[in-house]
């Protein structure tokens, strides 16, 4: 019996690994791809040489230091941020609807970056991303608190309610606001809609900290989430302490979601496909869902923004709208052909 | 013995939830009249109360009194019947939704139905430069063929009130991208407008905004009562409603199109007003603690949530009038925030 066990499971687990190492070569591929692509054509020979004997009067190689690669960085952690912070949500609420615009954070960034803009005139980005980390850190601070009130905790049906409330709430002042204010409409508009676009290394360095403290946070969690999927009787029962569980994760989810929506607006669509097709390959393991998530969330997200620079030349769509129109047919198709597991 | 006493337990128990029903409707009955009146006297121009009166009765007596008929037959009555068949409508609509896929979340403004009746009137007003009654043909258009993708995207040999939920929530965010990106590629100006058409307004409510929801209500109303006395039954779970004798599928279907309807006409009217499908059917649910029912005490909880929040919009800032979408988020949302923390604080709650 349990010589015919092991193997099973170490084959199982040596494809997952497999599989991880793959998309690893993958991510690679789209990050040389995205630093090639755009309004100017740059080969890959000269993306190499760029790299790695910069030439200060090339105009190519300034193109790839100054935007590609910036651009390229701030899409790959963004986009692992995005998995990570959704897989993490879905598992410590046991929601699989759980996505960082459910629970306000979102909003609350939307709504600190509005606030900047109105009331002290900011329009410098690398001062909205701490102005959306703020927002993104209060909205799910009060969602969490409120939903927390009660014995049972934070349930997952009363955060994603809190949370939707939430997310209505400051939608509604921060249209009042917009409505009020046609500048502060026209500087937002360009953010809401979420872009890779414009961003330089300066912004690329003050998330990074966060970005990197959020992964490895997040990654820890996979024992716990794991832990929480089996239900809270049987987690309390297996020694685990439920709400400190939820806590870190719900920690972890927010740094993440809140500095990837400082880099780059709310993009909504990442967190939310991600992790299932994440689950849809490793099957219910968080050990393996994260790294997957985290490793497939960048390339949909470069993948998305290499799209967009192309697709409408000589203009660029923004990566959130080509998120949405990529991920939410996947995502539809996904729903359809399995019995999604209820987490 | 035990049973007879059990038995009159039992049907103790039944009239205690009837009574709480009764009164739980005769309050909320009694809170839209105050509300109807507090919007018929509230406003800039003062109207003796009588005045209001008699003006409203005139088209019996013959009475005229041009300058104060104007401001209450022409101005304020339109406004206050427009909120509250647009609360009703979207009550109804939330209730009818978040009963049928039992999920909370599940309010036609969540599940994709008004974002597909919001990306649609973009697209006329950005897109076409189509304004007035077009946006709103656009609106309905839109949310009767987004519902139907949702619908026939979710259908594999029958729809599960997970798949429709999830379905939505994706074709909500394909939609809110187009909104997104027609912004970044509109003029300001124009822009702006259609912005405030997705807020929601009562402000220049009219009979041409009344009249069609009015009829598309006489039709749907009956519609609603009948078909939700088989929603008892459908939340059992398919296989028992099934093997009950109900006939699921064409039942669903024809609850969702009820439904859609009434969100869609009364998005036409107003706009997509946030929030008012999403907290009516909880407050009901909550007033009623599980005395049974909910749809009558949900369009009376949107039309009372609809005519007060309008109220707010038009009196809160002096000078500015509020579109009511503002409102109803804010107040809507917060009374839901607060809601919740009382709920869970009397363990009640989620």
């Amino acid at each position: 019996m349990e010589a015919s066990v092991r193997p099973t499971v170490m084959r199982y687990q040596a494809t997952l690994a497999l599989g991880l190492l793959g998309l690893a070569v993958i991510v690679a591929m789209v990050a040389f791809l995205s630093m090639t692509v755009g309004a100017r054509a740059i080969p890959l020979d000269m993306v190499w040489t760029a790299l790695t004997a910069f030439d200060p009067d090339s105009t190519d190689h300034r193109i790839i230091w100054d935007l590609r690669l910036p651009r390229t960085l701030i899409g790959l952690l963004v986009g692992a941020a995005l998995g990570l912070s959704g897989a993490v949500l879905q598992g410590a609420t046991r929601n699989p609807l759980a996505d960082t615009s459910i629970l306000g954070i979102h909003a609350g960034a939307a709504v600190f970056v509005v606030m900047g803009i109105t009331l002290f005139g900011i329009t410098q980005l690398s001062i909205y991303v701490w102005l959306a980390f703020a927002g993104a850190g209060v909205a799910m601070f009060v969602v969490y608190g409120i939903a927390s009130i009660g014995r049972e905790g934070a349930t997952p049906v009363k955060l994603a309610l809190v949370g939707a409330a939430m997310t209505a709430a400051l939608t509604s002042v921060v249209s009042a606001v917009l409505l009020m204010s046609p500048t502060t409409f026209d500087q937002l508009r360009f953010w809401q809609v979420g872009s890779l676009a414009g961003r330089d290394m300066a912004v690329l360095m003050q998330v990074l900290p966060f970005l990197l403290a959020g992964i490895v946070l997040a990654l820890a969690t996979a024992r716990m989430l794991d832990g929480l999927s089996l239900g809270e009787d049987v987690a309390r029962s297996l020694g685990q302490n439920v709400k400190i569980s939820r806590a870190i994760a719900g920690l972890a989810a927010v740094i993440l979601a809140g500095s990837a929506t400082a880099a780059a607006g709310p993009i909504a669509f990442v967190g939310l496909t991600v992790p299932h097709v994440a689950r849809a390959v490793t099957g219910p393991n968080y050990r393996w869902i994260l790294p997957y998530s985290m490793l497939l969330a960048p390339i949909l997200l470069l993948g998305a923004d290499i799209i967009g620079r192309v697709v409408a030349p000589p203009g660029e769509v923004q990566v959130g709208i080509v998120t949405a129109a990529i991920g939410a047919p996947f995502f539809i198709a996904l729903v359809r052909r399995r019995k999604l597991a209820t987490l | 013995m035990t049973t007879l006493v059990e038995a009159s337990g039992i049907s103790a128990i039944r009239q205690s939830l009837a009574a709480r029903r009764r009164r739980v409707t005769t309050l909320l009955v009694v809170a839209l009249l105050a509300a109807i009146a507090a919007s018929l006297y509230l406003g800039d121009y003062p109207v003796a109360p009588d005045a209001i009166v008699r003006s409203l009765l005139s088209p019996l007596t013959g009475e005229v009194n041009r300058g104060v008929d104007f401001i209450v037959l022409n101005v304020r009555l339109p406004r206050t019947t427009l909120a509250i068949l647009t609360g009703v409508a979207f009550g109804l609509s939330g209730a009818i939704f978040q009963t049928l896929l039992r999920n909370p979340l599940a309010s036609p403004d969540i599940i994709g139905i008004s974002h597909g009746a919001s990306a649609a009137a973009v697209i006329c007003m950005l897109v076409f430069g189509i304004t007035g009654v077009g946006v709103s043909l656009g609106a309905l258009a839109g949310a009767m063929l987004t519902a139907f993708a949702i619908y026939a995207l979710a259908w594999r040999g029958g729809v599960t009130p997970y798949r429709v939920v999830l379905v939505g929530i994706a074709i909500a965010a394909i939609m809110g991208a187009i909104i997104s990106y027609l912004f970044t590629r509109a003029r300001l100006q124009e822009a702006q407008e259609a912005l405030a058409w997705l807020v929601g307004s009562l402000n220049a409510a009219n009979l041409n905004d009344i009249l069609p929801l009015a009829g598309a209500l006489v039709l749907l109303i009956p519609a609603t009562v009948y078909l939700v006395r088989s929603l008892d039954v459908l939340q059992l779970g398919d296989d028992a409603a099934t093997a009950l004798g109900n006939r699921v599928e064409p039942t669903k279907l024809a609850l969702i199109v009820v439904a859609v309807a009434h969100a869609a006409f009364a998005t036409a009217a107003a706009g997509p007003v946030g929030f008012v499908a999403f907290v009516a059917g909880p407050i009901a649910r909550a007033l009623l603690a599980g005395a049974g029912g909910g749809f009558l005490q949900s369009a009376l909880v949107g039309a009372i949530v609809m005519l007060g929040s309008d109220m707010v919009a038009q009196h809160a800032l002096p000078a500015t009038q509020l579109p009511v979408g503002v409102v109803t988020g804010i107040f809507g949302a917060g009374f839901l925030l607060w809601f919740l923390a009382a709920a869970n604080r009397q363990g009640r709650g989620g």
